[in-house]
């Protein structure tokens, strides 16, 4: 009990600039500028300095209005924590290598009384069998909804991550002809349709897709004038990592654009379908999507153990050969999604969701990631 | 990735693209399919087939083809060619006609429609009336006629097809003076013959299908005399001094009719039933050739006693005394016989009986005595038991292509010596630049070897893997036996044989080492047999081994067909390739894939169980390796076992809806009757049929999981010589991919030849790769430290390959269904990839190694991946920066046995099935090229008309040398005169030899063969010109 006290911290945040908080055994409580946050590295510089803990890494969390724990590790959950203040946001920061991830995530309301003593006596719940999820920055995206800004309102790409699960993608295709307006009128165009969503499977799960959305594209290929047979192929080779713009059926979740509202989970009334996974947005430029099979290829040398192929590192005379004729296009990327570009949202609804579009951040700038707001 | 596929970035790169690739369906080989009438030119010396999807190929001497095709893919009914022209009509099903000319472009012929025509009757009338039964073009080249079903005969002009209304010959103008009674008793009749008086172009002959037949005199527009025949008519023939007639009936009779001025209404001389006298089929179509001898030649269609021999397709042939009945193995289509050509000549003097039946062509020599048949230099029937696959051996060297010959025409010998008589036309096509092997396997469990350097795919040699096993088939089943005292004197004609006795037998892969002349074959019931090519007869026991690819596996059970039961006596191998070593997988499933090293003697065989190493030096099994999942229950139950279920499912669905349907209309309707109860069920059954058809097909979506099915299936092996584990020592090696892709790679050590007997090879898995896109493997192979793919075994000894670079870093290329990826060696790590599925949804069906050549200059070539993909694209990537280069449409891809059956040559060219019996050839490349250029010139045929006793052979020679003259180009003779002997006596053992040596003396490079192609090309153009 006594590790759990020095470990845990008691944050308060008043209207104006007041911070309370609490490091080991002591509660400190200090103030902000709630319309000039600044980053969340100075603000985790500042904890650190607060609590003379220059060296140790912590988790930041905070209870939502919910009173849900809810992480803090980067500008934009941050700037979401001092948003939703009111007045006061209580924040608790745990060492890293003691942290309680089971009282992170938990959504019901049911557990608002219970978030302060899962924190400051986990024990009583470390008996119990948790589902371990790891910390938000190490959350494995399942699904997300991409390339909001550059598709119409009526389309919706959905990226569908099937590595590391063992859940079937589980959805079906068909054939199927929907209405275009064309220049001569309506005409009747053939399409490709999701015919069916396998309960419990990784679509179904995502709410994204639903039976008899009409799919417009697999990863960046429009899949006009390809037949059913062809997109099947095109999605199951792309199954790791499967990218479906997609014209949904229902036309009333569509995303509301340029109404960028904050405290989005506030308004979540609808959790009828169980089991929502976090929906990550993100922009997609299928130029520079990489393929993550490579890493797993596997290889097993003299029947030892299975070990991932690594990359070839091209050596001096491989370069030059290969300069005349532009190196295939490989990023550095690993199956894991950079923080920076992952805004974690809890928003599970599916009526009248929004989408925050966030700030890309440094690196994705860098990568040449242009977001329109 | 897609701005890594984006063409037109290097102007240099895209002009050499051209200068390389092109894509052209060059030839089609083979018999055509469905074949449905039948012309033949003594003009010209071509013959004409139509099928009945609207197709017309010519064929003339060997390498002059032509072909056309109707645009209403309508069945061709009739072909007749115009008298002394080049040029042909025909008649199709829906009664069109159509007016085809060869017409000389740039020095060849091309076969080009130029009119069509539909006969109208006035408004009102009934389709009948001009429903076009015949069709003869008459001897003045000016008119046709077509007789119809309504008797009247309309008279069009050429070529503008202007019927001319008023010389047409009504039924009633014919009728005029033919006696009330016998008139009364045929009312209506069709035209069922028209034929021209052989020496007086103003007398035609009609027959209607009644049994009249009238002589009309189109000078004085009358009949000059009636034939009053009682039998329904079927076709006639006019003798040729004109003095007599010859009918044929339905009722298997043949009449004789004299002409003459003093008789106009004659009885016949002569009434026949030749296989009488119980009831028989009609005569169909009847000849009666005239011979020096006095003896004519009487060649009918048909007529064979109903009862007992009804279901034959014969021609019979009366000479004098003899009389032979060809039992052909399909329906007849029709039939020709070639005679002396000169109109002026006295007498017929039949050379030759040419039939079209429905699977082949039989030539029968009636020169000769016994009759024998001709070996067709084209039109080969692919399907005389159905293929099973084909390997490509290209620029075979001349020791195996010699001796692949002489073992060939030890089986031809009954074949006629006669020179093949069709022979119009001249072939202009260059030589082919090297000498080719396709090879077919066949559902029987032969391997045909054929010809494919050429225009002519001909049968060379085949070989038959029977003998090794016990079957019920009797070996000595002599085709050709012609038992004593037999009536009808029946003799079986003809090789279309498609009833496998045991599809167990079937041959699955194929692969031929040209250097070393071993081959091996693999079949359906995991037989795999090494063999080598003998010049003598050998009586030897074939060693026999046995393979457990499911090795300790236990709990499995074979619910497929058993392996087949190997002979444990000597066997008797006529000369050719024999089998020296028998291996049989356990369990007897399909072989899927085959790897032969020659030079260290190994042979390696997979299935879809896993795969195996033999050693056929010391005939010792090296290793065995199971790769089958352990979850993978499928794979053993046998080839059928999943369909058969599915179908089982089905049907007791389809049982059960019917059921519960019946039931609760029984209910409903408290048992009433029987039919009301049963018309409910009919439509009940519709319904659900309908239900099925609207309910819409689904495709899952699912990542590809090791536990799927068939993942062990073993799609592909390879041998390499390649640095496997470390850097610096470089060793034997065997690849293997499977379907769930999984790449296998074994470390082997080959004793040095010297020790080769004593120590035992042996192999040791070093890698094991897992793709975790999980795509069937299609295709293996290591590229040296050039990027240049590994020479295949002995090539470098023969010196047809540089040998490959030892010193850099070599590659490994895996291609699956999916991807290419290429992985560094020793060490493995992943380097380049083009995923081809993700990006364009299509997958790799088949992927070959081919070398590209510049049709500009000679110095340059490359090696690219030629690949087809399951739409029946063709693409080729380059290598080895996997850059797709350029991607054609090649096969419909619906057309899924044309995909399956592609096979590419190691030049750029490819062969598929358009049908059971079809090889369509086609070209990826510039440079590698082989199509029919031909030219059939008339003022030529005329003057060389006279001189048709003299081979054809010899005229094409002179020509050839003529053009070469005058091309200027000394030598070139030789060469081309070779060339034409090998493909007229390739049977002949002793012009064989000949042969041989001047090729041998004339092997130059393919550049300079290729640019005095050209030169050649031009030459003869002009030369027909002069």
């Amino acid at each position: 009990l006594n590790r759990a006290y020095r470990n845990g911290a008691f944050c308060c945040f008043w209207s104006l600039v007041l911070f309370k908080y609490k490091f080991g055994a002591e509660f400190r409580r200090f103030s902000l500028e709630r319309l000039k946050p600044g980053k969340f590295e100075e603000f985790y510089g500042l904890l650190q300095h607060v609590h003379k803990i220059p060296n140790v890494e912590v988790l930041v969390g905070y209870i939502d209005i919910h009173g849900d724990l809810l992480p803090i590790n980067n500008d934009d959950n941050y700037h979401k924590a001092v948003s939703t203040a009111n007045p006061l946001l209580r924040v608790f920061i745990q060492r890293k290598e003691d942290a309680d991830y089971s009282a992170f995530g938990t959504v019901t309301m049911t557990r608002k009384k219970n978030v302060l003593s899962n924190v400051l006596r986990p024990d009583n719940h470390r008996k119990k069998p948790h589902v371990v999820i790891s910390m938000p920055r190490d959350f494995r995206p399942v699904s997300s909804i991409i390339d909001v800004d550059i598709l119409p309102e009526t389309h919706r790409r959905v990226r569908l991550y099937k590595y590391g699960t063992d859940k079937p993608l589980g959805f079906y295709i068909r054939d199927g002809s929907s209405v275009r307006v064309t220049p001569h009128g309506l005409e009747k165009v053939p399409g490709i349709f999701i015919s069916r969503l396998v309960p419990g499977g990784l679509a179904q799960s995502t709410g994204l897709l639903a039976v008899n959305d009409e799919v417009l594209e697999v990863n960046g290929i429009e899949v006009s004038g390809k037949s059913l047979d062809q997109v099947t192929d095109m999605m199951i080779a792309n199954s790791r990592n499967l990218i479906i713009t997609v014209r949904p059926a229902n036309q009333r979740n569509n995303i509301v654009r340029h109404s960028r509202t904050s405290g989005s989970s506030g308004q979540s009334t609808d959790t009828s379908l169980p089991g929502y996974t976090p929906h990550i947005v993100q922009n997609f430029h299928p130029e520079e999507d990489d393929d993550d099979s490579d890493e797993d290829d596997i290889i097993i040398e003299d029947n030892g153990e299975p070990q991932q192929i690594p990359k070839a590192v091209p050596t001096s005379e491989s370069l030059e050969s290969l300069t005349h004729i532009e190196l295939v296009h490989e990023s550095t990327q690993n199956g894991f999604i950079p923080s920076s570009e992952v805004n974690l949202h809890h928003s599970a609804g599916n009526i009248n969701m929004e989408y925050e579009i966030q700030d890309p951040g440094k690196k994705s700038l860098e990568d040449g990631t242009i977001i329109t707001l | 990735m897609r701005r890594f596929l984006r063409p037109g970035h290097d102007p240099v790169r895209e002009r050499l693209k051209r200068d390389l690739f092109q894509f052209n369906k060059t030839v089609e080989h083979g018999f055509p399919h469905q074949p449905s009438a039948l012309g033949y030119s003594p003009f010209l010396h071509l013959m004409a087939i139509g099928t009945r999807s609207g197709a017309i190929k010519l064929y003339g001497a060997p390498g002059v083809e032509f072909m056309g095709l109707h645009e209403e893919n309508n069945t061709v009914m009739q072909i007749h060619f115009i008298p002394g022209q080049c040029q042909l009509v025909t008649l199709l099903d829906d009664n069109s006609l159509h007016l085809w000319s060869l017409k000389q472009r740039s020095g060849a012929s091309e076969l080009l429609e130029e009119q069509r025509f539909t006969l109208r009757g006035p408004p009102g009338s009934p389709p009948s009336a001009t429903q076009i039964t015949v069709v003869l073009p008459h001897s003045s080249r000016e008119v046709l006629y077509l007789g119809t079903e309504s008797g009247s005969i309309f008279v069009v002009e050429l070529p503008s097809f202007r019927v001319l209304e008023d010389r047409t010959i009504t039924s009633e103008a014919v009728l005029q003076r033919v006696p009330e009674e016998y008139r009364n008793r045929r009312s209506f009749e069709l035209i069922e013959a028209l034929q021209e008086h052989p020496r007086n172009p103003d007398q035609i002959l009609i027959g209607y299908s009644r049994g009249l037949i009238a002589l009309w005199d189109l000078h004085n527009n009358r009949v000059s005399h009636h034939f009053l025949g009682n039998q329904q008519l079927e076709n006639l023939f006019w003798q040729k001094d004109g003095r007599q007639i010859i009918s044929c009936h339905y009722d298997g009779s043949y009449a004789q009719w004299p002409v003459s001025n003093e008789n106009r209404q004659p009885e016949p001389l002569e009434s026949k039933v030749p296989y009488g006298p119980f009831p028989c089929k009609a005569i169909s179509k009847i000849y009666w050739q005239t011979t020096k001898n006095g003896l004519p030649y009487i060649i009918f269609q048909g007529g064979m006693p109903r009862a007992s021999y009804g279901d034959r397709h014969s021609i019979s042939v009366i000479h004098g005394s003899q009389q032979t009945a060809f039992d052909f193995t399909s329906r007849v289509i029709d039939f020709f016989v070639i005679c002396n050509a000169d109109a002026t000549a006295e007498y017929d003097d039949p050379s030759a009986m040419v039939v079209l039946a429905e699977e082949e062509l039989v030539v029968i020599d009636l020169k000769s005595a016994g009759w024998p048949a001709v070996h067709p230099p084209y039109l080969a029937s692919l399907h005389c038991s159905a293929i099973t696959c084909s390997h490509h051996v290209s620029n075979i060297p001349l020791k195996l292509w010699e001796r692949v010959i002489s073992a060939g025409s030890k089986q031809n010998s009954h074949y006629s010596n006669m020179a093949w008589p069709i022979d119009g036309g001249t072939n202009l096509a260059p030589d082919p630049p090297q000498r080719d092997l396709l090879l077919t396997g066949h559902e029987d469990g032969t391997v045909r070897f054929w010809d494919a350097s050429g225009v002519c795919l001909r049968l060379l040699y085949k070989l038959s893997t029977v003998r090794v096993f016990l079957t019920d088939a009797d070996p000595n089943d002599n085709m050709n036996a012609l038992g004593e005292d037999e009536w009808p004197p029946l003799r079986k004609v003809g090789s279309f044989d498609p009833y496998s006795d045991d599809p167990r037998l079937g041959i699955q892969k194929i692969y031929l080492c040209k250097y070393s002349g071993y081959l091996t074959v693999a079949g359906t019931a995991g037989q795999v047999l090494v063999m080598e090519l003998n010049d003598e007869e050998s009586e030897h026991v074939v060693n026999h081994s046995e393979a457990d690819l499911l090795q300790d596996q236990e709990g499995y059970k074979w619910k497929g067909h058993e392996r087949l039961k190997a002979r444990d006596e000597p066997v008797r191998f006529e000369p050719g390739f024999q089998p020296f070593v028998l291996i049989q997988c356990q369990p007897p499933a399909v072989v899927t894939s085959l790897a032969l090293h020659s030079e260290w003697k190994l042979v390696a065989f997979g299935t879809s169980h896993g795969f195996g190493l033999f050693d056929h030096q010391q005939k010792r099994l090296v290793f065995v390796k199971c790769t089958l999942h352990p979850s993978d229950q499928l794979a053993l139950e046998g080839p059928l076992s999943r369909v058969k279920s599915l179908k089982k499912s089905l049907r007791q669905s389809f049982r059960r809806m019917r059921r519960s349907r019946v039931s609760s209309r029984k209910r409903r309707a408290g048992g009433g009757n029987t039919t009301e109860v049963q018309e409910a069920n009919s439509r009940f059954d519709q319904v659900a049929l309908q239900e099925m058809e609207l309910a819409p097909i689904q495709r899952k979506i699912e990542a590809r999981s090791a536990e799927d099915s068939f993942t062990g299936f073993v799609r592909t092996l390879y041998f390499a010589d390649t640095f496997l584990r470390d850097s610096t020592r470089h060793c034997p090696s065997l690849w293997a991919g499977t379907n769930g892709g999984t790449v296998y790679a074994f470390c082997l050590r080959v004793p040095p030849a010297e020790r080769r007997m004593d120590e035992l090879v042996r192999a040791e898995q070093a890698k094991e790769i897992q793709l975790m896109h999980r795509a069937p493997i299609v295709g293996i192979l290591v590229l040296d430290g050039r990027g240049t793919p590994l020479p295949e075994p002995l090539e470098v000894a023969h010196d047809l390959s540089k040998s490959p670079d030892m010193q850099g870093s070599h590659q490994l290329l895996v291609v699956s269904e999916e991807q290419f990826k290429v992985f560094t060696l020793p060490k493995v790590s992943s380097k380049l990839k083009l995923k081809l599925t993700a990006l364009e949804g299509c997958r790799v069906r088949k992927v070959t190694v081919a070398n590209f050549g510049s049709c500009k200059t000679n110095e340059y070539s490359e090696n690219d991946l030629a690949i087809l993909t399951n739409l029946g694209d063709v693409q080729i990537i380059s290598l080895p920066f996997l850059k797709l280069q350029i991607r054609y449409p090649c096969i419909r891809k619906e057309d899924v046995s044309g995909i399956a059956s592609c096979v590419f040559t190691k030049y750029g060219q490819g062969f598929y099935l358009i049908s059971p019996s079809e090889f369509e050839r086609f070209s990826l490349s510039t440079k590698w090229l082989v199509e029919p250029r031909c030219v059939v010139d008339t003022s030529e045929v005329a003057g060389n008309n006279y001189l048709h006793n003299k081979s054809g052979m010899e005229k094409t020679t002179r020509k050839f040398r003529d053009s070469a003259r005058s091309s200027g180009e000394p030598g070139e003779d030789e060469r081309k005169s070779a060339r034409l002997m090998e493909h007229a006596l390739l049977n002949d053992e002793k012009v064989l030899k000949e042969i041989q040596s001047t090729l041998e003396g004339g092997r130059g490079s393919y550049g300079e063969r290729n640019s005095r192609r050209i030169h050649v090309g031009h030459g003869l153009s002009n030369g027909g010109a002069e």
